[in-house]
């Protein structure tokens, strides 16, 4: 083994979009390592969802590449991303309302379970070990987020704050290298933002890598090893938590765009 | 023979681009409501044998003169589309339903018209009174036409002329442009969506309807069931030219039009209308996007 | 008693059985969140390709209904390839076209008769058969549903940028639930065309692909019983009551509207479970 150098688990390198001529993001690189959290943060419209968009394979980029653990991504659509070993959860929560939580937890597994069509008809073969299996993974991940108890209660039933986490569990399940988490926090009151808190960092302590995108400072500040910042879909920062406080660049960003936002506010 | 197939050659060709310009016309208010609204709307097909039914009324009942009951018929029938737009697809629409739902939906409820007008009118074909128009050919330079068939042309010409004035010329224009890019932004920017999808269903209304009495009057031919068969030609019409894309329709119908009456001369006439259906079938394989359209990604 | 009840109701019992089977090919389209309104056009595909096998080529029934369902599984292939990688518009427009393609190709053609269609079918198609692939069909689409198959169907349905995040095939899925789809109507085709003894091309056009999915619709794809159980009713209905029969195409078209807009789950508004 070659030992010189670690490659870092995702590498972007100059990940470029346009929509119609606008450059949602821009010549955008950055590295995760293996085993880290690490924040992507910036104003309102600074492409930070659209970064994720086109990591998962949701949208194709005008230019760039992204590689996880040496696998190229490129050109790859999201269910092969998914089998590669990213997982994510979204801004706006997509449960799959219908289904049971425990059937939602069960769908994030769609990348590892192999039994084949005849084995699903005549109840052999891999079906029933696997089944099985997926049935215990499940209820530890629902334990894991402390869902147990609503287990088949159906999913779109499910109070704001218990989705999120349901989220979670069910991005969990297909054994992700790299969890993208959506703003993970948006609408939860502080206590769940302590008890979310908690949960990511147990993720963490597990040796799983986490790249999240998220407003609330606090949180961002507490939990990430590193921090990409963006602003009009360039990135304009890197480093730790403390490096970006002080970043003359990304105040300058924050205060401009709270600024603009009061200015508009008082002219509305 | 060779020198027969040249001799009548120019006469296929305008006869060709007749049947496509009525194809085009057909499809131009069809592919604009799927542009600018994002949905299929199978009810469109109603509004083509809604005004076609209306001319012949207006004209054998009250007397009116075509170009009188034209215009009426369009605007009638362009109300018409207001309400059915109102009552099927605006609660989807809010609902933020999936497309193949109002897909579904005007798909039922076009057969429920449809079948409710054969049990109104029966399945006879009806004809606009003679004096409408007159059939007497013109012969120019060995290639005979009639005014109804000028009129189609003229017609089809002139409204995607003025449709496309329309979209990229006027405000009401932007805010189609600006609806059909983004339902919600459109709307976070200030623009009155309702009222923009209120006008584009009056506006493919009304040129449903339009189609309906031209084809009417060029075929001298009018039943219920005339816009379910032209609606299926349309559906190849506005894939091929690309799905909401105006110019498309246009040149899509003219060559469908075209190589159907090619096939209808030198091949079989049994196997002229399924030349638009291949062709659909090995667009999709080679240039999904139609001949001018863009690509149809889902947006995440 | 029951003999003569059989007999008097026989032809309306085999419909219930095919119309059924029908019912279950349209679910598997709309189960994976996509519309197909080629359904008849498979069933029609069946029908004449296994007629002609009978009459002609004199096969065993046995190979006759195998050929049924490969013929149409391939015609699903060539539609389903382009479009299932465009949006739900495409294939629902495609399919509407073969549809299409196939009545004018049989109007026209010699080989399948013309407008005239095909007449002398032998009566090889029992109830015992019909009930029991119906049966079949059901028993595999319960298995299905509950294993990660029924999951990553549900999935797609609901949401399917989401369903391609958890790792769904979607292509797979898609493109199978299709295949599969035209083999069962193909397969319905080939039993009720082996059952009437006389096929037309206008039995397989836009009307019957629009009833297909009213069936489905009106019983609800919450479980592949939903769909069966609309097929039922819009099949018996009309032969109770006379006055319905005359206005069928208004009552189906009116149930798709009533569906979509106020009654989404359907009569049977029960939900499979997705474990197995």
């Amino acid at each position: 083994m070659n030992q010189m150098t670690i490659a870092p688990l995702l590498d972007i390198q100059d990940l470029t979009v346009r929509f119609r001529g606008l450059v949602a993001v821009d010549h955008v690189s950055f590295q995760v390592e293996a085993g880290t959290v690490h924040g992507l943060i910036g104003p309102n419209g600074a492409g930070k969802t659209t970064c994720f968009n086109l990591i998962s394979g949701l949208i194709p980029p005008t230019s760039g590449s992204a590689v996880l653990a040496g696998v190229a991504l490129d050109g790859l659509p999201s269910w092969k991303r998914t089998r590669a070993g990213l997982s994510r959860t979204f801004q706006n929560i997509r449960m799959f309302q219908e289904m049971t939580v425990r059937e939602n937890v069960m769908t994030g597994m769609q990348a590892r379970l192999q039994a084949s069509v005849p084995e699903i008809l005549s109840r052999t073969g891999r079906f029933r070990p696997e089944e099985v299996a997926a049935k215990t993974r499940a209820e530890e991940l629902l334990e894991f987020v402390g869902l147990t108890a609503s287990a088949d209660r159906r999913a779109g039933d499910l109070p704001y704050g218990d989705q999120r986490r349901l989220e979670i569990a069910r991005a969990l399940a297909s054994e992700p290298k790299l969890l993208l988490l959506d703003e993970p926090a948006a609408g939860m009151n502080p206590a769940e933002t302590q008890d979310l808190v908690g949960l990511l960092n147990r993720l963490k302590q597990g040796g799983l890598t986490l790249l999240l995108v998220e407003h609330d400072m606090h949180f961002v500040m507490s939990l990430c090893d590193r921090i990409t910042v963006l602003n009009f879909g360039r990135k304009i920062a890197e480093g730790s938590p403390r490096e970006i406080r002080e970043n003359p660049a990304v105040i300058e960003a924050y205060l401009g765009a709270k600024t603009a936002e009061r200015l508009k506010d008082g002219a509305a | 023979m060779f020198a027969q197939i040249l001799q009548q050659l120019p006469q296929q060709l305008l006869n060709g681009l007749v049947l496509g310009s009525t194809y085009a016309l057909f499809a131009l208010g069809f592919t604009l409501m799927f542009g600018v609204l994002g949905v299929i709307n199978l009810t469109y097909g109603f509004y083509f044998t809604t005004g076609a039914f209306l001319a012949l009324y207006g004209t054998k009942l009250l007397a009116l003169p075509i170009w009188l009951a034209l215009p009426g018929a369009a605007i009638v029938t362009g109300l018409i589309a207001v309400l059915f737009d109102a009552a099927l697809l605006t609660p989807l629409r809010r609902k933020k339903a999936p497309e193949l739902a109002s897909l579904m939906v005007t798909l039922g409820a076009t057969l429920l018209l449809y079948s409710l007008m054969t049990a109104t009118f029966g399945t006879e074909i009806r004809r606009l009174p003679p004096a409408v128009i007159s059939h007497a050919a013109i012969i120019v330079g060995g290639i005979r036409m009639n005014w109804s068939q000028i009129l189609i042309m003229g017609t089809t010409v002139a409204i995607v002329a003025a449709l496309l004035a329309l979209i990229r010329g006027t405000r009401f224009g932007l805010s189609m442009r600006a609806l059909a890019e983004n339902g919600e932004a459109a709307q976070l920017m200030g623009v009155d969506t309702d009222a923009v999808v209120r006008l584009v269903s009056l506006v493919s209304g009304a040129l449903g309807a339009t189609a309906g009495v031209l084809i009417g009057l060029n075929f001298n031919a009018i039943q219920p069931y005339m816009g379910e068969s032209m609606m299926l030609k349309g559906f190849a019409v506005i894939i091929i030219g690309g799905l909401g894309d105006i110019k498309g329709a246009l040149i899509a119908g003219l060559v469908i039009g075209v190589l159907e009456v090619l096939t209808a001369g030198f091949i079989s006439s049994s196997y002229k209308d399924a030349v638009g259906f291949i062709l659909l079938v090995t667009t999709l394989w080679f240039r999904p996007v139609g001949l001018f359209g863009r690509a149809p990604v889902k947006r995440a | 008693m029951f003999d003569s009840f059989f007999f008097s109701y026989q032809s309306l019992i085999f419909a219930v059985g095919i119309n059924g089977l029908l019912a279950l090919s349209m679910y598997t389209v709309l189960a994976v969140g996509q519309l197909s309104l080629g359904q008849a056009a498979f069933m029609g595909i069946g029908a004449y390709v296994s007629t002609l096998l009978t009459l002609d080529a004199h096969w065993p029934f046995a190979a006759v209904l195998l050929a049924a369902m490969v013929v149409p599984a391939l015609a699903a292939l060539l539609i389903g390839g382009p479009t299932l990688k465009l949006t739900g518009v495409y294939l629902a427009l495609a399919t509407i076209a073969l549809g299409e393609i196939l009545r004018i190709f049989c109007n026209a053609s010699d080989l399948t008769g013309g407008a005239l269609g095909l007449s002398g079918i032998p009566n090889k198609t029992s109830f015992g058969l019909i009930f029991a692939v119906l049966a079949l069909a059901l028993a595999g689409f319960v298995m299905v549903a509950r294993s990660r198959l029924g999951r990553a169907m549900e999935a797609m349905r609901e949401d399917e940028v989401a369903a391609g995040v958890m790792g769904v095939n979607l292509p797979v899925m898609k493109l199978g639930a299709l295949v599969v789809s035209a083999m069962l109507a193909g397969l319905a085709g080939a039993l009720n065309a082996h059952a009437n003894s006389f096929i037309g091309p206008n039995d397989y056009g836009f009307d019957q692909a629009v009833t297909i999915l009213s069936f489905a619709l009106l019983g609800g794809i919450g479980s592949p019983f939903g769909p069966v159980l609309g097929a039922v009713i819009l099949t018996v209905l009309p032969e109770l009551l006379t006055a319905l029969h005359d206005f069928k195409l208004v009552v189906n078209g009116f149930i798709i509207v009533i569906a979509v807009l106020f009654m989404p789950r359907g009569l049977l508004i029960w939900r499979i479970g997705r474990v197995g």
